[in-house]
């Protein structure tokens, strides 16, 4: 998945401007930039998740299989089946965890009861949640804690087996503890999935990448495989972000 | 002012404002007591299960509670998908800044100041000369039948009475619903009216319910709207066709308290209806008033 | 970089764009058929205010186009004092139902105004100072009470309001005040106080307590009491509010019903003596319509009385919510 010289406004505000960065298939890219560089503004333009928003608009394309996802031919629904996404709050709905799961299967016309049921346990135990959950299944989701919540909301996406997984600082609400599992999990599930993931950390960019990106005030400074963004960046910005000097 | 004066001002004001809210509640309980004692010792199983008789100066009230309910029913069953739907439009389909989101919304802020005898009017003017007497021509029903007040026009007109009731309270509802679950639902590639089916509406559903408990409460109390489209002075049997007239407890509870050739017969009648009246629009507010503190309380328990 | 990038661009734009997938062609029709019946839905608000004054007035219209009706209630027969018996001074009567009806509205708006008035004059002061207490003295858990109350006040019906006004207050305010009608302006007005409190409480205290917090804590701040605070920053500051509150009570007095039919005597005389029975304009449709020919001038003077009704209430509204706009823009527009 790639975008090409991506502009994107909020009425007059350019949030991000010229945007060309190309999302490789299976591996992990962070976005990692301080904050209001418009990383989150990016990643949802990914899977128009910011057509919601009244007063956008943008310019430039996004690429999935080089098919425009802003083109005419391109159905909205069938965009984010195919690109899915995760927040930075966990939101599960108010439902039994099994019903969390199902939900994108259920929406996209699955009826059958043990399609569902498989599905759903491939996709906990895809998100390493099925042995803490498997005797709760019809319980509530809210009755989860904040890490397994997050986990849940990531099975939830994977459910609908995405080719891509969008990623808003999922783990900028937990601790310590929680946040490893989901590293961990990026890292398994890198191997199906293209994910892109916004970061504020900047160990985890460089624990559980492959590829950074580097974000500044709505642009693009600068690109490239995690390792040498770390140790050896091209731009003086990027160097003095990535050793703390600001951000 | 001096120290003294100033705290004597402040306590009498004070207390000023305690006594008018004092006086409402006393209002309140004066009502209810007298309603209470003078109506509790006849309210019994033979005065909730026969018809009046004897010229209304005995019987009970049977057909005015199948009436209520009924005209009641019908009112619910014609308001309800209206008035969510409108809600649904306002919160979660009209573009921001919408100007025909405005016109909606002023036109239910009017609709509810319209005086409710108003509404009888209409309700003659337009459902029965308008309507009824269109599908009579239409029908070729050679007698009046749809053009003549009966249960269906008066619940309908009590159903457009209640509209602003139900609106008001979906759209709380509406709005006590996360963004995050609509935010999520169509990022798992949901269409609009699916999250709309599957997450919002369940969510915003005691909210809903609780509109529909208020309008419930208000159109079985109300009396100016059905005098000229449906409400029968005195009629033993049950409604039965679309068409039907009806007895209705707050009509009776008029025509009890002001036509009745001897008034002290009719006295214990008269406080019973009342009785039964108000304890059915409490019960239905009390209910009303609990699921939304309840909720409004588990919403401010999640943010 | 850029030559790449061009490269690719080349490539992407030599494979042929296809069509929207037959199911997504559905999904989104059904989309769109929904979204539409939505709108359509919400129609239904606009178009019952339109029907509302389009029915009634339709009623209403042959007092304007017919020319018998015209005679019988000219508008000046309606609103300039007549002639009623020789060697009389002129004077306004409504007797609709006589050899020459008499058609004057006078007696009733005079009949409206009076209740009105009574009810206005008890239910302003209770409500909004009621509505003060509650959002400034009343400790939190007597608030707390105290709305659920006024809430199931706000849900007696009119008609047990209006029975309570007959039954109780009328021989008790007669025994007290020495009136020589039982049922008068005064019991009717009282009952109808008893039906605006609610309304005038309810606007007022969401006004009071849409004041911001920064507004008391400044003026305590500088020493001032409490109800110093209450009576000199809050309530101007609701002002527009409690006026919408006063505005919207008085709409729902005017066009109140049943409690004025049961508690007024409904006698349509003219004089200033609040102890005589009056007769109300909503009161007057109510208590004729049951026994008039559909199509009579009578008829449609009920229904002309119903247009008045309906263009009063709708100027009242429009002018509460223009008020409670305006509190709301400058509490929110000053405090941020
Ligand atoms: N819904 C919105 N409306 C208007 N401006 C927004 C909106 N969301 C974000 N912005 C602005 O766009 C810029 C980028 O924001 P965002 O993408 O959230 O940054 P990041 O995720 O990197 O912190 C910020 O300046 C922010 O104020
Ligand atoms: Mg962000």
């Amino acid at each position: 998945m790639e975008a090409r010289e991506l502009t994107l406004r909020y009425g007059t505000k350019t949030a991000i401007s010229k945007i060309s960065l190309a999302i490789l298939e299976r591996q992990v890219t962070a976005l990692i930039g301080p904050s209001g560089c418009g990383k989150s503004t990016f990643l949802r333009t990914l899977n128009r998740m910011n057509d919601l928003i009244p007063g956008t608009n943008h310019t430039g394309t996004i690429l999935l299989d080089s098919m425009d996802i802003y083109d005419r031919s391109v159905d909205v629904v069938d965009l984010r089946r195919r690109v899915g996404m995760v927040f930075q709050k966990s939101n599960p709905f108010p439902k039994s965890i099994f019903e969390n799961v199902a939900y994108g299967l259920r929406v996209g016309g699955m009826k059958d009861k043990n399609e569902l049921n498989t599905r759903v346990e491939k996709s906990l135990r895809g998100a390493a949640l099925w042995d803490e959950v498997k005797d709760r299944l019809n319980e509530s989701a809210l009755g989860l804690s904040g890490g397994q919540q997050q986990r849940l909301c990531i099975a939830r996406a994977m459910a609908v087996e995405p080719e891509v997984l969008l990623m808003d600082e999922p783990a900028s609400a937990l601790d310590p503890i929680a946040t490893a599992k989901i590293e961990e999990l990026i890292h398994e599930l890198k191997a199906q999935y293209t994910i892109a993931i916004v970061t504020h950390n900047m160990q985890q960019a460089a624990r559980v990448s492959d590829r950074t990106a580097f974000f500044y005030m709505g642009e693009l400074v600068e690109c490239g495989p995690t390792e040498q963004i770390f140790t050896n960046p091209r731009e003086k910005r990027t160097e003095d972000y990535v050793t703390g000097k600001f951000g | 002012m001096t120290h003294a004066s100033r705290r004597a001002v402040g306590l009498a004001l004070t207390s000023l404002t305690g006594l008018a809210a004092f006086l409402m509640v006393a209002m309140l309980a004066l009502i209810l007591l007298d309603v209470i004692a003078n109506g509790a010792s006849h309210v019994t199983w033979t005065f909730l299960s026969q018809p009046p008789s004897d010229g209304m100066m005995g019987g009970g009230i049977f057909p005015a509670i199948i009436g209520t309910a009924a005209l009641t029913l019908l009112m619910t069953l014609a308001v309800m998908p209206v008035g969510v739907l409108t809600a649904v439009y306002l919160h979660e389909y009209a573009p921001p800044n919408s100007r025909f989101a405005r016109w909606v919304r002023v036109a239910v802020v009017n609709l509810a100041g319209v005086p409710s005898i108003v509404f009888g009017l209409f309700g003659l003017g337009f459902f029965i000369l308008f309507v009824g007497k269109g599908m009579d021509r239409m029908l070729g029903h050679e007698e009046l039948y749809w053009a003549q007040p009966g249960i269906l026009w008066a619940s309908l007109t009590l159903a457009v009475l209640t509209l602003p009731v139900v609106i008001v309270s979906t759209e709380e509802a509406l709005r006590a619903v996360p963004m995050d679950h609509r935010t999520a639902s169509l990022a798992l590639g949901a269409t609009q009216s699916q999250t709309l089916a599957r997450v919002v509406l369940p969510g915003a559903l005691p909210g809903i319910l609780t509109g529909a408990v208020l309008a419930i409460s208000r159109g079985a109390g109300e009396v100016a709207p059905i005098l000229f489209t449906g409400a029968a002075y005195f009629l033993p049997d049950l409604p039965s066709r679309l068409n039907s007239q009806f007895m209705h407890l707050g009509y009776h509870t008029y025509v009890l308290a002001t036509q009745s050739p001897d008034v002290e017969a009719t006295r214990p009648l008269l406080y019973a209806t009342v009785l039964v009246l108000l304890l059915l629009t409490f019960a239905l507010n009390l209910v009303a008033v609990i699921i939304r503190t309840r909720t409004r309380r588990k919403a401010a328990g999640a943010h | 970089m850029d030559r790449q990038a061009v490269m690719q661009q080349g490539l992407a734009e030599t494979i042929p764009v296809p069509r929207l997938s037959p199911e997504a062609r559905r999904r989104q029709l059904r989309e769109k058929a929904i979204a539409g019946f939505i709108t359509l839905m919400a129609f239904t608000g606009i178009a019952a205010l339109v029907l509302i004054l389009v029915f009634v007035a339709k009623e209403a219209l042959a007092l304007f186009t017919e020319a018998e009706a015209r005679h019988e209630a000219s508008l000046s027969k309606m609103f300039l004092p007549q002639v009623v018996r020789q060697n009389r001074p002129p004077a306004f009567v409504w007797q609709p139902v006589s050899g020459v009806p008499k058609v004057s509205m006078i007696p009733l708006f005079i009949g409206t105004l009076k209740t009105t008035a009574v009810s206005m004059l008890v239910a302003v002061p209770v409500g909004v100072f009621g509505a003060l207490y509650a959002a400034e003295f009343a400790p939190r858990r007597l608030r707390e009470l105290l709305k659920p109350v006024i809430e199931l006040l706000a849900g007696i019906p009119s008609v047990v309001l209006g029975f309570f006004a007959l039954m109780v207050m009328a021989t008790f305010l007669q025994d007290t005040l020495g009136l020589n009608t039982r049922l008068n302006a005064v019991v009717a007005g009282l009952g109808l106080a008893l039906a605006i409190v609610p309304v005038i409480f309810t606007v007022a205290e969401d006004s009071l307590t849409a004041v911001p917090r920064s507004y008391r804590e400044a003026s305590l701040a500088l020493g001032a009491t409490p109800w110093e605070t209450a009576w000199k920053v809050v309530l101007p500051a609701a002002a527009p509010g409690i006026l919408a509150a006063c505005v919207l009570g008085f709409g729902r007095a005017i066009g109140e019903t049943m409690i004025i039919l049961m508690a007024s005597g409904n006698a349509a005389i003219v004089s200033a003596n609040l102890g005589d029975s009056v007769r109300s304009l909503s009161a007057t449709i109510a208590a004729e319509m049951g026994e008039v020919v559909v199509g009579s001038t009578h008829y449609s003077l009920l229904f002309f009385i119903g247009v008045q009704l309906f263009l009063f209430t709708f100027v009242l509204n429009m002018l509460a919510s223009t008020w409670t706009k305006r509190v709301v823009k400058k509490l929110t527009g000053s405090a941020s």
